[in-house]
């Protein structure tokens, strides 16, 4: 590479410019992606200014157009998710890569693969015919009963509601914090953990001081790369959601995410405003998923992957 | 002092395996479902029928051959271009901040949920052609698996030891043959493996083909056709109001489930024989 060749090839000169090609096309998706949401939803950006973001009517026949309750239904089930998949994602990473021995270790690592390999669709299909039923007439009357005076709690049972769709996200984004976060932990230098244990640590000690301590930010990078998967997802959430847009504190009650409002009314938008408006919700999931992609990756980019790529000679 | 500590490591212990346990549960709650529900509602007509009408019968043939289509557009664009666009960060340019800048870029574009590629997809293709089609969904699919693509590529190429590349140097290869006929064929495996895992991934695409594939109640005859898939059909299918067809969209996640597993699988046994002759 550094070294001057002699003569470049008109074969190297073809490769070198076409993978560079490949190259710069890749940075041109991204900016693609961001600039068409943006043309596309600029009726609507025009229209509605920031007000959109907190304006709770979505009327399609009246012509207004609020996005808060599908905001609300994608945090909402993504905090849910987060809140489930978090710690126990974290706790297969480190058992994955400080406790199981070699065989347990590719069985359960191929399993959580396969896991995240389940399409979002089928995933939903569950979520309606078995999840909701559960969730309707054994769980929830449960919660009811027990912590029905938190508002969290609160309602009549339906099955197909903000908790079904956390639960789902909880079940898709556990892949993706545990692959992550376990990447993280086995870039951590095998000295630390033997200091740690030279010192008299427990497996537990070695683990906190040792490892956690260590990756702590490539760590949270994969629970961040997971709540950007939990608020993209779109299949398995549409299914299972409800879909409509209500705001209310309990987990039992229908709601609508972002995605889902995309998903569901994307082809029967009529009118020039309304698919402005869906391309508008397109545009915050957007803005949102990429920043929170960009910070995430930066985290877990400072202990796993680092921006050097290495050095060629 | 000394026993609390144990406590409370075999305490710890005890949870991180407790959260393994917790992880594989779902997976077996879901494949269990799938396999029962699908196997009872799966028959010889699911595979060679159209669908019915409203309710009834019949078959997704149209949509399993519809998946195979809109995979294989979209693996005929998207792998080409992520193995070339690896060959260029590994081969070409490692550290320059453009190297930087577009490796950090695909990682980040894996994170952008698939429905906002459909609809710019959508945007871009649909809107100007005027009509839904299969090949807006190929694009939509290729967009999808390109980064990773890349990234599986660009790993593996960076497991090809320096000493091949300088034995092709030594011997006077210019730099493309090397890179074409040495470091790529020694890597292959990997690179294959990488690249059946993305096909998994997008076979089971749902959200990008909504605006884009669309679906489509017969065979398409043209890429310029709407085009049934098959998640498209479960999506479907699972949210109307009919039995049967509910019957249908498990056989259908069945399907799907199957071919997913068995790439996997096929991927991860090519990587392994790779492992195994080195």
């Amino acid at each position: 590479m550094k070294k001057k060749r002699p003569r470049a090839s008109w074969g190297d000169r073809i490769l070198r410019s076409a993978s560079g090609l490949t190259a710069v096309l890749v940075v041109g998706i991204m900016i693609w992606l961001g600039w068409e949401m943006f043309v596309s939803s600029r009726q609507s950006l025009h229209q509605f200014g920031w007000a959109f973001l907190g304006g709770r009517v979505w009327d399609p026949v009246h012509r207004i157009f609020g996005a808060l309750p599908f905001i609300y239904g994608t945090l909402v089930t993504s905090i849910v998710a987060l809140v489930i998949a978090g710690p126990i994602g974290l706790g297969v990473a480190i058992f994955l890569s400080e406790m199981a021995p070699a065989t347990v270790r590719s069985v359960v690592g191929f399993l959580v693969e396969l896991l995240a390999a389940i399409p979002s669709v089928v995933l939903g299909l569950w979520g309606i015919f078995v999840l909701a039923p559960f969730l309707g007439k054994v769980v929830e009357p449960w919660l009811g009963r027990r912590l029905g005076f938190i508002p969290l709690f609160h309602g009549a049972p339906v099955g197909v509601d903000l908790l079904n769709g956390g639960l789902i996200l909880a079940i898709m984004i556990l892949p993706t914090i545990a692959s992550i976060s376990r990447e993280v932990m086995t870039a951590v230098p095998t000295v630390q953990r033997e200091a740690a244990l030279a010192l008299g640590a427990t497996k537990w000690e070695m683990i906190r001081i040792g490892v956690l301590a260590y990756a702590k930010s490539g760590i949270i990078g994969s629970v961040i790369l997971g709540l950007g998967r939990a608020l993209g997802e779109t299949m398995a959430v549409t299914m299972v959601i409800g879909n409509m847009p209500n705001i209310s504190p309990s987990l039992f009650s229908t709601a609508y995410s972002m995605a889902a409002v995309i998903a569901n009314e994307f082809t029967e938008a009529t009118y020039g405003l309304y698919l402005s408006a869906l391309m508008e919700v397109g545009l915050i999931l957007f803005a949102i998923t990429l920043l929170l992609n960009i910070f995430a990756r930066l985290l877990v980019w400072s202990v796993a992957r680092g921006p050097k790529g290495g050095h060629l000679v | 002092m000394y026993t609390k500590r144990n406590l409370l490591n075999a305490l710890m212990m005890g949870v991180f395996s407790l959260a393994a346990v917790i992880a594989v549960v779902p997976l077996f709650a879901v494949l269990g479902y799938v396999l029962k529900n699908g196997l009872t509602s799966l028959n010889l007509a699911f595979f060679t029928e159209l669908p019915g009408m409203m309710g009834v019968g019949g078959g997704m043939a149209n949509a399993i051959i519809g998946t195979l289509i809109v995979v294989a557009l979209a693996s005929v664009m998207g792998i080409p271009i992520g193995i070339l666009a690896a060959i260029y960060l590994s081969e070409y340019d490692r550290r320059s901040w453009f190297s930087t800048l577009v490796r950090f870029t695909s990682d980040v574009l894996t994170g952008i949920p698939s429905i906002i590629v459909g609809i710019v997809v959508y945007a871009a293709i649909v809107v100007r052609t005027k009509h839904f089609s299969a090949f807006s969904g190929g694009v939509a699919l290729a967009v999808i698996m390109i980064p990773s693509v890349i990234r599986a590529t660009e790993e593996m190429l960076r497991l090809v030891p320096h000493t091949i590349r300088e034995a092709g140097d030594a011997l006077g290869i210019p730099k493309w043959r090397t890179i074409l006929s040495i470091v790529l064929p020694t890597a292959a495996k990997g690179i294959l493996t990488g690249a059946l895992l993305a096909v998994a991934r997008i076979s089971g695409e749902t959200a990008p083909l909504l605006f884009t594939a669309l679906g489509n109640l017969y065979y398409a005859h043209s890429l310029n056709e709407p085009i049934a898939t098959l998640p498209l059909n479960i999506y479907f299918y699972a949210i109307s109001p009919y039995d049967q067809w509910h019957k249908q969209a498990w056989a259908g996640a069945l399907v799907l489930v199957f071919i997913v597993i068995v790439l996997n699988v096929v991927a991860r046994l090519a990587f392994r024989t790779r492992m195994g002759k080195n």
